[in-house]
């Protein structure tokens, strides 16, 4: 098998993505290859309208390829997978401690000993003041946070962030892209952010893949040299608008 | 939360005390005019008619009417009129709201179903029921049954459109998401569609109210022997107005009591 010891948490083996309507057909990837590995966190970039989101349909499961290959850590039948979209989705009828079970709910999860794992997930991250709280009564960036630990609760092995920052004002998206990115680090999840925004992708990731205008392929992979691994101090550190230009670039070809 | 909590019970301010006051003022005022619009209606029509204005055997008269009310109650057929209406209007309610909302979920299901079937809905949705009534008439027989059957006729059509435009209206955001979960359609139908279609139902539930009247009375009207609709028809053919306007007074409150009852269904199941 791999001669690297380190394993694949996803993999887009040459895939082929057709969208049907009545207008016609579209084809939203071509060609598309990459790899996620166990514990990284990769950040993908592109044009607008690149199909950025197609590609965690895809990883979800949510949309079958029209050619190629999606394996979630090998197989290609999707489980354990987290998705957190750009709004925060909680269900304004149920309290943040109803919502967060909510994965526990559909998956059939439901026990004591899971329950008590996602409320010890919700106390470490700050969120054990605000379970009988409903979604309208927290801020965005506290909503949010909900959202991400609803996303972790039922344990899944690869997260997918599709812009989850894009709906906060600024300063608050620096605030919960900090807390995201601990989160994700602190349980060590392997993560794929999906965002339009170059600095947010430079100061969360690990690794950026930038994508080219449709139909979209993986034109670049760039490793994040830096020592830091908090967003904040990213934004600091000499390397970042070095970064930034680099990508910039790519995009504007 | 007991900070929650908190912020509500702070102690106020004179100027918040003051906003307060005219708050509840404005309210007292608000119901006070309500309340003299219609003593002075009442008045007014009673003085048209005490006075001989107009012929009060035409526009009748508000101490007439309770006077017949009171001669309705004292040989009991009052309550069977009412006992009659009620029950018509409440089973073809109730009817109505319970299958509309079975079939509207049906038509959630099966997108196919939905778009086989759109164009029956819509006609008989165009459809003045009332021009189904020999029909009925032939079919049911005279009885409580046909007006039973007009009434939810009436009223399924309203049900099955307003719910199924809740149902379809649930936020495709949070579908997709119960759907990254592995959901399946049943638990998105339990966990999300049902839920969130709450508002919507509450919407139905108050049109439905006032379709179940119009349902029920429209039978009577057609055919029956008893009830507030019958009373009203029997009362214009041999000239009481006392007795249609009496019939009519009666429905009122009623309507308004049914009404207020939804009301408050909906104080109760939409307090978040």
């Amino acid at each position: 098998m791999e001669s690297e010891n380190r394993r694949k948490a996803l993999e887009f083996k040459d895939v082929r993505l057709v969208y049907h309507t009545k207008e016609g057909e579209t084809a939203a990837a071509e060609h598309m290859s990459f790899c996620v590995y166990e514990g990284e966190f990769i950040a993908v970039i592109g044009p607008s309208g690149c199909g950025k989101t197609t590609v965690l349909s895809l990883a979800a499961g949510l949309l079958r390829p029209s050619a190629g290959e999606v394996c979630v850590h090998g197989k290609k039948g999707q489980k354990g997978i987290g998705y957190m979209l750009q709004k925060d989705e909680l269900f304004p009828w149920r309290t943040v401690r109803q919502n967060i079970f909510l994965p526990l709910e559909i998956g059939k999860k439901d026990t004591p000993e899971h329950r008590a794992r996602v409320l010890a997930l919700a106390e470490k991250y700050g969120l054990s003041g605000f379970l009988r709280a409903y979604p309208a009564q927290l801020s965005g960036g506290m909503r949010q946070r909900a959202a991400l630990i609803r996303t972790l609760a039922a344990d899944p092995a690869l997260l997918l962030l599709d812009e989850p920052f894009s709906a906060l004002d600024y300063q608050t998206r620096l605030n919960v892209c900090e807390d995201v990115c601990r989160v994700i680090r602190g349980e060590q999840k392997t993560a794929i952010l999906v965002t339009h925004d170059i600095s947010e992708a430079i100061s969360c990731a690990d690794r950026v893949l930038v994508l080219s205008a449709r139909p979209a392929r993986v034109v670049a992979s760039h490793t994040m040299d830096f020592s830091e691994l908090s967003p904040l101090k990213r934004r600091e550190s000499p390397q970042f608008s070095g970064w930034f230009e680099i990508l910039w670039k790519e995009l504007n070809v | 939360m007991k900070h929650f909590a908190k912020r509500q019970r702070t102690a106020c301010s004179p100027e918040h005390c003051l906003y307060l006051k005219k708050r509840r003022r404005e309210t007292v005022l608000v119901q006070a005019l309500r309340l003299g619009i219609l003593l002075l209606l009442l008045g007014v029509w009673e003085l048209v008619a005490q006075l001989r204005l107009v012929d009060p055997f035409i526009i009748s008269s508000p101490s007439r009417i309770f006077a017949t009310i009171g001669d309705l109650a004292a040989d009991g057929s009052l309550f069977v009129h009412i006992g009659t209406t009620l029950w018509e209007t409440l089973a073809g309610f109730a009817i109505a709201v319970a299958l509309g909302t079975l079939v509207a979920l049906a038509l959630w299901w099966s997108e196919r179903a939905r778009r086989v079937l759109e164009p029956y809905i819509v006609v008989l949705n165009s459809l003045p029921k009332i021009a189904l009534g020999p029909v009925i008439i032939v079919w049911f027989g005279t009885g409580s049954t046909a007006i039973l059957f007009m009434t939810v006729l009436v009223g399924i059509i309203v049900a099955i459109m307003n719910m199924l435009g809740g149902f379809t209206a649930t936020d495709p955001g949070k579908i997709l998401l119960l759907r990254s979960m592995g959901a399946s359609k049943l638990q998105i139908l339990t966990k999300l569609v049902l839920p969130s279609s709450l508002p919507a139902f509450i919407g139905m539930l108050k049109i439905c109210v006032g379709m179940a009247w119009i349902g029920s009375i429209m039978g009577e009207y057609i055919s029956s022997n008893a009830g507030l609709g019958y009373l009203i028809v029997y009362g214009g053919q041999v000239f009481r107005l006392d007795l249609v306007m009496a019939a009519t007074a009666i429905l009122c409150v009623l309507a308004a009591g049914m009404y207020a009852l939804v009301a408050l269904a909906e104080k109760l199941l939409l307090k978040k």
